[in-house]
């Protein structure tokens, strides 16, 4: 009974994971900026097809004839040759390998410079206008995305193959002295959850230890004050855009052997992500995290055969009750401040 | 019948009925004179009106009011699979259940506002749409859908007459609802829906609903019960939207969960904000706008861009074509959503303000700085 | 719950005390407003009345003793049925309906006052509500805003904004008129047009209680001042008393919390 327990367990760690790291930048958007985010989604989206790119960069081949050599059916055998490996040999090699993780170099700049594109372009405008003004301008720009998603690469899944070295999964019961193959979990998604956490702790270190982090999160508390200090909040709020971009972008790539993603993978996560920010709390970074995670874990023990047994379709629609609930009965979530949007 | 209805309102009303009963013939010049085409107009002219309602009066922006166009939908079709082919019954049914359904979400989601509400909406339309595909299948046919079959009981229908052969089709008392007939009888609701419309904005209870979106604090401290307003708003587009979705399920009779994404909800929004969020007649214009060029557009191919651009000298026409490609045929939805971006950042009031803007230009540049001055100090409110 | 009150209370603060955690926002508090008397609730920053006022308004509930209005308890009370009973009120911040016109603003509350808390009415165009139209006419004129009645009320001084509040409140007709800070970020003009409007209304018999932190106004309108300082009632009494009492003069300028 407890390996099913532990092995659902470990089964929402993923899924969890991607929905703290989304929640946590979503709020530190609204925290900071007072902004709804509603392309926060697509934000993760353009990760994951960040490794989507670089990996097609990685594979463009060259296509060589050998005359030499003939292939079954007496043509001339097509020797398909990654350029990079061309060029760099067996590192080249390794590069296509372990594209996903390596992408991660791509995407930061990439979701920084969008993030912040985003932010001076469009949302600053926004600030004083009323929240479902941008709610609507930024369900506009996650249509737009996706659509340019779409037309960039078509409107199919891309599957992306995690390293060679880490597929197959970790014998989690052997380590905790159980006997083997009772409890496996698959490498990737170890590497995923344990990914995240660093993120997340990064970020809270960044906020707690730091000068900068300091001044933001006097920001979130009282922005008005720390204006008037002379502190110029907009430049660091608008780097902390991008930070929350990146974290989504990250989020995205390293999700992308979980997960193939399409152009309407930034809506699909896009209603979870708010659903993740309300259950934690609107203004709280530790809800977010804490919320995304138990989502996580709610959904994977839904989707256990003997609780669809009881509640059919429960899987579908655990996180959405449970948002409701929370929604009703305590509106500023697990975490959030009192009196923050309360109606 | 003066104070029943205003005499500005009677010529609003008499403008926008003779309008679309005329609309084959305006059509005609735009190529859009096809009787599904108008009916689609029609359609979503409802379900923008009705959204209005909610939306432009009292600002509450609900993202899952597809859960009610698709309701309305299996409604609709159920009844003419067990009741009747005759659309009457199909329309009560799709607009008692809808109501009913919006009642209950709205009951739950009224209970916070702004943000908290929305998300609220949300998080019922993708329950209702996940469920719509799996557990609920017995009653939606899941990615299938439903259609009209010989075999379906058809209760009220076996009382009176013998199955006519063939495949069932929607009918209103033994006549066809196919072709004109079928535009007709939606268009036929559409003045209605609109008469609904005017009536509420222009009432008492339109003035409490405007009230409430401008200062609900205020309209709480003045003794206003707010909730029970903004429920019966709720509950009223929530009809009206079921109402569109049967009236999608007479034209063209299959019903299927598509219809209540989310994504779907987001058209209704684009619609009324296009058209001019508030409005009357606004909502109604975004309908018919973005169904027109959904209907142009997205059949441009490559080879009708080749001939538009064929002014062009051969290289530069290439690229134009290439170009514009991506915002056509499949990628008409990335022009919407630029569209709707522009619009949100630089014409948030949509169509009907860039219209006051332009008419108010218009009378300056004729007048001059005395009628600047007078319309500045008596510029009512709307 | 009905507690009968004296014949000429119309609001009585019973005994209340409001904490929050270990920090005593108000302790003691008991007061009574007589019937067409302005009652002025003073005090320095932090003596306790926006607290006050929230809980006899209904949006915080006493930790012990009841607010009784005209008999009737209002603790635990909405806001709008607290309206209903009679009770209506100004805010800091004028808070009006920016988006629609000056007539619209005043003809609003009339509307409540004659359907109730709810009423479908979808029946009748807003132009043909003749009565409730005229009685609006009427009152802006009351206060000088009949020239602007197609204005929107957004596009107002903060003074006219005020005006079009205490308009809005006077359709009404109620029972007891509260005002929170009526004068507050006003110009000294402003005010002393507030003031003058509030002596008008006074003449009428209306009772009314104000917070205010203003002397001049304070002065100028009470019949009767309470004085809080660090959530208690440090004194009470006719104007000309409470002026001179050194324990407000202490705690005005002796730098009480």
């Amino acid at each position: 009974m407890f390996e099913v327990i532990f092995l659902q367990f470990l089964n929402g760690l993923d899924k969890g994971s991607a929905y703290a790291l989304i929640a946590l930048g979503l709020t530190l958007v609204f925290g900071t900026l007072g902004v709804v985010n509603f392309a926060h989604g697509a934000l993760f989206m353009l990760g994951a097809f960040c490794a989507v790119a670089f990996r097609r960069f990685l594979t463009m081949e060259t296509v060589t004839v050998d005359p030499e050599k003939l292939s079954p059916w007496g043509a001339p055998l097509e020797i398909r040759e990654p350029l990079v490996q061309a060029w760099f040999g067996e590192f080249g090699g390794w590069l296509v390998n372990y594209s996903v993780p390596v992408s991660l170099l791509l995407a930061v700049p990439v979701m920084l410079f969008v993030g912040i594109a985003m932010e001076r372009g469009l949302i600053k405008h926004f600030y004083k206008r009323p929240h479902a003004e941008q709610i609507l301008v930024t369900f506009g720009l996650a249509i737009v995305i996706g659509e340019l998603v779409k037309a960039s690469f078509g409107p199919n899944p891309h599957p992306q193959p995690m390293p060679t070295d880490w597929r197959g999964a970790a014998d989690i019961g052997a380590w905790l002295g159980m006997q083997a193959n009772i409890i496996t979990y698959p490498w990737w998604r170890l590497i995923y959850f344990l990914f995240a956490m660093g993120v997340i702790g990064a970020v809270f270190a960044f906020l707690q230890f730091t000068t900068f982090g300091m001044v933001v999160r006097a920001g979130m508390a009282d922005r008005e004050t720390v204006g008037l200090l002379g502190i110029n909040i907009d430049r660091r709020f608008t780097i902390m855009f991008g930070i929350a971009a990146i974290v989504a972008g990250m989020a995205g790539v390293m999700y992308t052997p979980l997960l193939p993603p399409n152009y309407t993978l930034g809506m699909e996560f896009l209603v979870i992500s708010f659903v993740v920010v309300v259950v934690g709390g609107m203004g709280s970074l530790p809800g977010a995290v804490a919320a995304g995670f138990l989502l996580g874990i709610l959904q994977s023990f839904a989707s256990m055969t003997q609780v669809k047994a009881f509640f059919p379709g429960i899987d579908q629609i655990i996180i959405y009750l449970v948002a409701v609930v929370i929604l009703l009965v305590r509106p500023r979530g697990l975490m959030g401040r009192r009196g923050v949007m309360e109606a | 019948m003066s104070s029943f209805i205003s005499r500005k309102d009677l010529t609003l009303l008499v403008g926008f009925t003779v309008i679309v009963l005329l609309l084959p013939i305006l059509a005609t010049p735009f190529g859009a004179a096809y009787p599904d085409l108008l009916q689609r107009f029609m359609i979503f002219g409802i379900f923008a009106v009705g959204f209005n309602i909610l939306f432009g009066l009292t600002g509450y922006l609900s993202f899952g009011h597809a859960a009610f166009f698709g309701v309305g939908s299996y409604a609709a079709m159920w009844s003419f699979k067990l009741l009747s082919t005759n659309a009457v019954p199909a329309l009560i049914f799709a607009v008692a259940i809808a109501g009913v359904f919006a009642l209950a979400i709205g009951f739950v989601s009224l209970r916070r506002s702004g943000i908290y509400f929305s998300i609220l909406t949300l998080a019922f339309a993708q329950m209702s749409y996940n469920l719509a595909y799996s557990v609920l299948t017995p009653i939606t046919n899941g990615e299938t859908g439903l259609r009209m079959t010989t075999q379906d009981p058809r209760v009220l229908d076996r009382l009176f007459f013998d199955a006519p052969p063939g495949t069932p089709v929607p009918t209103l008392f033994g006549w066809s609802l196919s072709g004109w007939n079928g535009f007709y009888f939606a268009a036929l609701f559409m003045i209605v829906t609109f008469f609904l419309a005017m009536r509420i904005t222009n009432s008492p209870f339109g003035m409490m609903l405007k009230g409430i979106k401008s200062n609900q604090n205020r309209m709480n401290y003045t003794g206003f019960n707010t909730r029970p307003y903004t429920l019966t708003a709720f509950v009223i587009s929530g009809m009206l939207a079921g109402l569109a979705g049967a009236l999608l399920v007479v034209t063209d009779p299959l019903a299927g969960a598509e219809r209540m994404r989310w994504t779907a909800s987001g058209e209704v929004v684009l619609m009324t904000i296009l058209g001019g969020v508030g409005t009357l007649v606004g909502p109604f214009l975004g309908a018919v706008i973005i169904k027109y060029f959904e209907n142009i557009f997205s059949s441009f191919n490559n080879s009708v861009l080749a001939n538009f651009y064929s002014f062009l000298p051969d290289g530069v026409r290439d690229v134009a074509v290439m170009i514009s490609s991506k915002f056509v045929g499949e990628g008409w939805h990335l022009s919407l959503g630029l569209i709707f971006v522009l619009i949100v950042v630089f014409l948030p009031g949509g169509i009907m303000e860039g219209a006051r803007r332009i008419g108010g230009w218009i009378g300056r540049m004729r007048n001059g700085s005395k009628s600047e001055r007078h319309v500045a100090a008596t510029q009512p409110a709307e | 719950m009905h507690i009968p009150g004296k014949d000429n209370i119309v609001l009585h603060v019973a005994d209340v005390h409001k904490n929050f955690g270990g920090l005593h926002a108000l302790a003691d508090i008991d007061l009574q407003v007589e019937e067409g008397k302005t009652h002025a609730i003073i005090g320095p920053n932090g003596a306790g009345k926006s607290t006050l006022l929230n809980v006899i308004i209904g949006r915080l509930a006493p930790s012990s003793g009841a607010v009784v209005f005209d008999g009737t308890v209002l603790t635990g009370k909405k806001p709008h049925e607290i309206n209903q009973l009679g009770v209506a009120r100004v805010f800091q911040t004028p808070e009006i309906f920016a988006d629609l016109s000056v007539l619209q603003n005043v003809m609003t509350p009339a509307f409540a006052r004659r359907d109730g808390a709810f009423r479908i009415n979808m029946f009748r165009s807003v132009e043909n509500e003749i009565e409730i139209r005229e009685e609006a006419e009427h009152m802006l004129n009351d206060v000088g805003l009949i020239d602007r009645r197609g204005v929107h009320a957004g596009a107002l001084s903060r003074g006219d904004k005020r005006r079009l509040e205490l308009a809005m409140c006077l359709i009404q007709k109620p029972r007891l008129l509260l005002l929170d800070e009526p004068t507050a970020g006003m110009s000294r003009h402003d005010t002393n047009t507030t003031i003058d409007l509030l002596k008008k209304i006074k003449a009428r018999g209306m009772t009314k209680v104000i917070i205010e932190h203003d002397m001049h106004v304070v002065f100028s309108l009470a019949d009767k001042i309470t004085v809080l300082a660090g959530g208690r009632i440090i004194a009470e009494g006719l104007p000309e008393a409470v002026r001179g009492d050194p324990r407000v003069q202490e705690a005005y300028l002796g730098g009480a919390h």
